[in-house]
């Protein structure tokens, strides 16, 4: 009987599910503390043991594969030309690959950029800039910034191709970890993020890992081969497109509402629906994720708050809640569980802001433009309002009494039609947590990961 | 290959002439970076940054022409974009004036080509040529 097991290395936790092949199920899952401060493979092996004690006994695994979003995720730097062209097409590319951006750099860099690269201790550096055949002069300065520089993360070059060899010898003779990837934007708002992304992805398994010291883990498993967020895009691909014989769900979008981020996924074309809408600005991949750095229920706690209206406080203070009390006191325990119902009142609360804000940067906007022809839209990014689910998941959206109530803070909104949110999907809950795993198990067995999800991802 | 964006500017929804110029431009062997209709002037000049343009090519045909060029040369030189050549045509301007007056204030704002209804974009091609020191 093959059995695999399927191993999240998360921030907080590390999550284990076990799956029967044969049955094409789970067998259980489990989860214990990271423990990536000292020896990541104590806090796997705690897990492991609850595993076991939820099973009844000891099983053998045929693989053990692993995704890791631990020791702060894979952080990277994004660095392009214009800020609506190459520098969006680079950080879409990250994100794509499961990074978290800490810095966005366009057009020539200066000294003090560079040094917030050293600052954030980034992991890899994107650095793009022109389109093939146009401007080489930014990008050749741009590396030139990095070679004179103290920075050993290593440069993933997708820009121009014109500046290549240029850029070859620039980084070679500096003796930096560089590598040579398709441009982002070959041509004006095109986007090609396939290239830098699995280069990315073979860079972090390969050197990111090791750095951060979860690579011990792979004397106990075979191996740790995506960051998480990855893991995720690739199961909510899976779950919308389907393989083979077994359909998938169409378009479909996914809010994850963590501590410190809330991510959402979209996983459709999101081409206009509106006969006198345009498209406008650069191409949207088919799986987009956007992570929201100031939206959290811990470490960013206050900018949920943020987030909030004077009149939205004011409201829940009549009801008896003081959301800025509440707020801090989260941010400033970071390790506070919720108890009482009125804690998960209040974490209901923050989570609905955090989905309804995060989608409104998501989504794709409409701009009326008054012509001799009557109204026209702009449409700038994904067109969401025919999604057809709306998948919730992150310990909060779990373990709420009323999951359907924060996640249809995501939907259509009157006030703000020009928003292109989903107008009415169908609510589901990813209860067990198994997206990631799935995503992990979907690179050996597709099949099996889809009907598996497409069981425990259940309609609320 | 020289690159040359073009596009229509403003709320400008005429797609043919725009797709004709492409076609013709591409034939002479240029890069053609195509921003389209309802063009921003920032999407030509965004256009022109990343392709490392030799000439904007503005078209209009709806006759608010001079409104929504005001300022693009000071936005081009912002955005270091100090050697570009500015060409506009179409229906530039509303109803029908006299044209000398119309490419003193065209020049005025800072294009270096001001071409009224009419002409065709193989009237243009010489002086494309001749700008770009190609003949």
């Amino acid at each position: 009987m093959p059995n695999y097991l399927l191993v999240d290395f998360g921030s907080t936790f590390t999550k284990l599910t076990a799956v029967d092949l044969d049955r094409e199920d789970i067998i259980a899952t489990s989860k214990a503390i990271t423990t990536v401060d000292t020896n990541i493979v104590i806090g796997y092996e705690k897990a492991l043991e609850r595993l076991y004690e939820k099973i009844g006994s000891k099983i053998d695994f045929d693989r053990i594969i692993a995704c890791s979003s631990a020791a702060g995720g894979l952080k990277m730097v994004a660095i392009g030309l214009v800020e609506e062209l190459t520098t969006e097409a680079a950080t879409r590319v990250c994100l794509g690959a499961g990074a978290k951006v800490e810095l966005v750099l366009s057009h020539n860099i200066n000294n003090a950029e560079v040094q917030s690269i050293l600052d954030k201790n980034i992991d890899i550096v994107l650095l793009a800039g022109g389109a093939n055949g146009g401007n080489s002069e930014c990008v050749i300065h741009n590396a030139k910034k990095l070679a004179n520089s103290s920075v050993i993360a290593p440069i993933v070059f997708a820009g121009n191709k014109d500046a290549a060899d240029e850029i070859t010898e620039i980084l070679s003779a500096a003796k930096k970890d560089f590598y040579i990837c398709e441009n982002v934007m070959p041509r004006l708002n095109v986007l090609n993020i396939n290239s830098a992304k699995d280069k990315i992805k073979e860079i972090f398994v390969k050197n990111i890992i090791e750095a951060k010291g979860i690579k011990k883990i792979e004397k106990t498993i075979d191996r740790v081969v995506v960051p998480t967020p990855n893991a995720v895009l690739m199961a909510a691909e899976l779950l919308s497109t389907g393989f083979d014989n077994e359909s998938g769900l169409g378009d479909l979008m996914i809010a994850d509402v963590g501590g410190a981020t809330t991510d959402i996924y979209s996983m459709a074309a999101g081409l206009p629906t509106q006969m006198n809408a345009l498209l406008s600005g650069l191409e949207e991949p088919f799986a987009k994720r956007t992570v929201e750095g100031d939206l959290g229920m811990r470490y960013s706690a206050l900018g949920v708050l943020s987030a909030m209206s004077p009149s939205e406080i004011s409201h829940f203070n009549k009801k008896g809640i003081d959301i800025v009390m509440e707020a801090t006191n989260r941010f400033k325990h970071i390790d506070f569980i919720s108890e009482s119902d009125h804690d998960y009142i209040v974490d209901d609360i923050l989570a609905a802001r955090c989905i309804d804000t995060a989608t409104s940067r998501h989504v794709g906007t409409l701009k009326g433009v008054y012509t001799p022809m009557g109204i026209m839209y702009y449409q700038v990014g994904k067109d969401l309002t025919k999604a057809n689910y709306f998948i919730g998941t992150g310990g909060v959206v779990i373990s709420s009494k009323d999951p359907v109530k924060m996640l249809k803070r995501a939907t259509k909104i009157e006030s703000r039609s020009m928003e292109l949110r989903p107008k009415a999907p169908k609510f589901l809950l990813d209860k067990a947590y198994i997206l990631s795993a799935m995503g992990l198990l979907s690179m050996d067995h597709p099949e099996i990961a889809l009907k598996i999800m497409k069981k425990h991802i259940t309609e609320i | 290959m020289k690159s040359i964006v073009i596009g229509v500017i403003g709320a400008d929804v005429h797609a043919v002439g725009n797709r004709i110029i492409e076609y013709t431009l591409t034939r002479e062997g240029y890069n053609v970076v195509n921003v389209g209709v309802l063009a921003s002037q920032e999407d030509f000049i965004n256009a022109a940054i990343e392709t490392s343009a030799h000439l904007i090519l503005v078209s209009s045909l709806y006759g608010h022409g001079e409104l929504d060029c005001r300022g693009m040369r000071d936005k081009c030189n912002e955005a270091g974009l100090d050697g570009v050549l500015l060409y506009v045509g179409g229906n530039i301007v509303v109803g029908k004036q006299d044209f000398i007056e119309v490419e003193k204030r065209f020049k005025d704002m800072g294009f270096d080509r001001i071409y009224p209804p009419g002409v065709t974009i193989d009237d243009v091609l010489q002086t494309i040529k001749e700008d770009l020191g190609e003949s």
